[in-house]
């Protein structure tokens, strides 16, 4: 049996009146990259906060290693905050505005958790900083701040910034979709690199080509609940309901390869 | 009809004529250096006390639970719509008959303007922790840090080089505020020149001493917070 990293029951979520996650069952196996698609507002980034609890599910329960995250009391879930930075910390979490450190440099941007939260050395900080900027190709940009930096840049040190704590598994929200065209593929080209090494992964992204060729599995959201999945050959090419059809239509502009 | 009105003005403003005559300032400078450490001394005690009670408040005032919140609110409130110069002399008169304690000048002069200076930096920290984006805050959650961690080591860094200009307006208006200790007698700058314009009189020259003293004081280290400030700029965007 495959090792489960993630695992998500029955999870909802409202935002007050607003229901945006309808009873969410997912399972993400070690090692492996699922991609996830859907329109805008059908709730991927807050199914994807769930996760990391950025955002705390209103009802559901989620298992890191099969560990479920909370305490029950009489039917209701209690989180110590403790408890949830030290799970946050096991997740490596890439925005799509980058959100780098502006008063630190790059490396020190990729120490920073190290440091402050795993309470890591200094120089074994530096030296797993620097591995995880080699990595993504940015050794060199180690001193800059990162006001000087591209946006494909920013972005891969923001991944460098995740990777660097060690993640059981990481979470990419939209993080080509703030980029010039020319820049997203620097980034992708990254995240296929991650796959390729075996990291596990739930990737928000309209790039339909990226979840072609780098998925082991797409899901299909739509308003709240998991509409559709498989492996991406047969849910690109063969959606099987109407909602999905209509979704990849819309994305034709991002051509499937043949 | 309006011409001699005018020129009744100017044979007044000729008949006043003032014979500058700085000897006797001169003569005083120990006395009015005296005064000037006192002044320095409480302006150093209350920028000190004011600007990190202030960063606390601000905090507070940021915070999510209420009780935290309004408490600050109210401090921030009360201190700054009542005049220093009341507050000072509410604290020297008022206090220790409402409550026994003894409250000597400085302490009063200390009371009131630091007080003023917490509720006024406060409202300066907030704005600049309101500043930052919440991205930040999501980016230090997302790698495990606690409120705090954040607080700390991401959004206090930024927002006090951004707010960097406002408190160093604070700092100067503190520094002049230190004249209003005077009405309580704490031995500063202004009390010394007015016992010098008494004994001497020669309150013209005591007092445009008094102003040039500040000056003096203040401008160097002003043009020394710009330099600051464009170094820190430097560091990022
Ligand atoms: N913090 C929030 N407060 C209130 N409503 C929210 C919040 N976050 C998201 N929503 C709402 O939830 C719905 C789903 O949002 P989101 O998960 O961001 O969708 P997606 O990422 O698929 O575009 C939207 O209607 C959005 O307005
Ligand atoms: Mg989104």
């Amino acid at each position: 049996m495959p090792n489960e990293t993630v695992k998500l029951a029955q999870v909802y979520k409202s935002f007050g009146e607003l229901e945006v996650l309808k009873g969410i069952d997912l399972t993400v196996n070690s090692g492996e990259t699922v991609v996830m698609l859907g329109s805008s507002g059908s709730g991927k980034s807050t199914l994807l906060r769930c996760i990391n609890f950025m955002e705390t599910p209103t009802a559901g329960h989620i298992y890191l290693h099969g560990d479920r995250v909370g305490a029950e009391k009489s039917g209701k879930i209690y989180y110590r905050e403790s408890e949830l930075c030290k799970l946050r910390s096991k997740i490596g979490m890439v925005f799509q505005h980058f959100n780098l450190f502006p008063h630190m440099t790059v490396l020190q941007n990729v120490m920073e958790g190290q440091i402050t939260v795993l309470k890591r050395g200094k120089s074994e900080s530096i030296q797993k900083a620097q591995a995880q900027l080699e990595r993504v190709g940015l050794l060199d940009k180690a001193d800059e701040y990162p006001s000087r930096l591209s946006g494909g840049q920013k972005q891969r040190v923001a991944i460098a910034r995740a990777l660097a704590m060690d993640p059981e598994v990481m979470l990419f929200d939209e993080v080509t979709s703030a980029l010039d065209p020319e820049l997203v593929g620097e980034v992708l080209k990254t995240m296929r690199q991650l796959a390729e090494d075996g990291m596990t992964m739930v990737i928000v992204t309209h790039e339909l080509g990226f979840a072609y060729h780098v998925a082991n599995r797409v899901l299909f959201l739509d308003d709240g609940v998991i509409l559709e999945q498989g492996v991406p050959h047969d849910i690109l090419k063969h959606p099987k309901t109407q909602r999905m059809r209509e979704f990849l239509e819309g994305h034709s502009l991002f051509k499937l390869p043949e | 009809m309006n011409t001699d009105w005018l020129a009744a003005a100017k044979a007044r403003c000729a008949s006043m004529q003032h014979n500058w005559d700085f000897a006797t300032i001169i003569q005083n400078w120990p006395v009015l250096m005296v005064g000037l450490k006192g002044t320095v001394w409480i302006f150093l005690v209350t920028v000190v006390i004011g600007l990190s009670t202030g960063l606390i408040v601000g905090i507070c005032r940021y915070a999510k639970n209420r009780w935290i919140r309004w408490p600050a609110t109210a401090l921030v409130e009360i201190f700054r719509n009542t005049p220093v110069l009341v507050q000072i002399i509410w604290f020297y008169y008022a206090f220790p008959i409402l409550t026994g304690i003894d409250v000597n000048p400085f302490l009063a002069a200390v009371l009131g303007i630091s007080l003023n200076t917490m509720a006024f930096s406060a409202e300066i920290y907030r704005a600049g922790i309101q500043s930052i984006e919440p991205g930040q805050w999501e980016a230090g959650k997302a790698i495990g840090m606690t409120y705090s961690q954040t607080m700390r080591r991401i959004i206090l860094p930024v927002a006090l080089r951004r707010i960097l200009p406002a408190l160093t307006n604070r700092g100067i208006e503190v520094f002049k505020m230190s004249t209003l200790a005077s009405v309580v007698a704490y031995v500063e700058t202004l009390s010394k020149a007015k016992l010098i314009a008494d004994l001497n009189y020669n309150p013209i020259e005591a007092y445009t001493a008094v102003a040039i003293l500040f000056f003096v004081v203040l401008y160097p280290i002003v043009q020394l917070t710009y330099v600051l400030e464009r170094t820190l700029r430097k560091s990022d965007a």
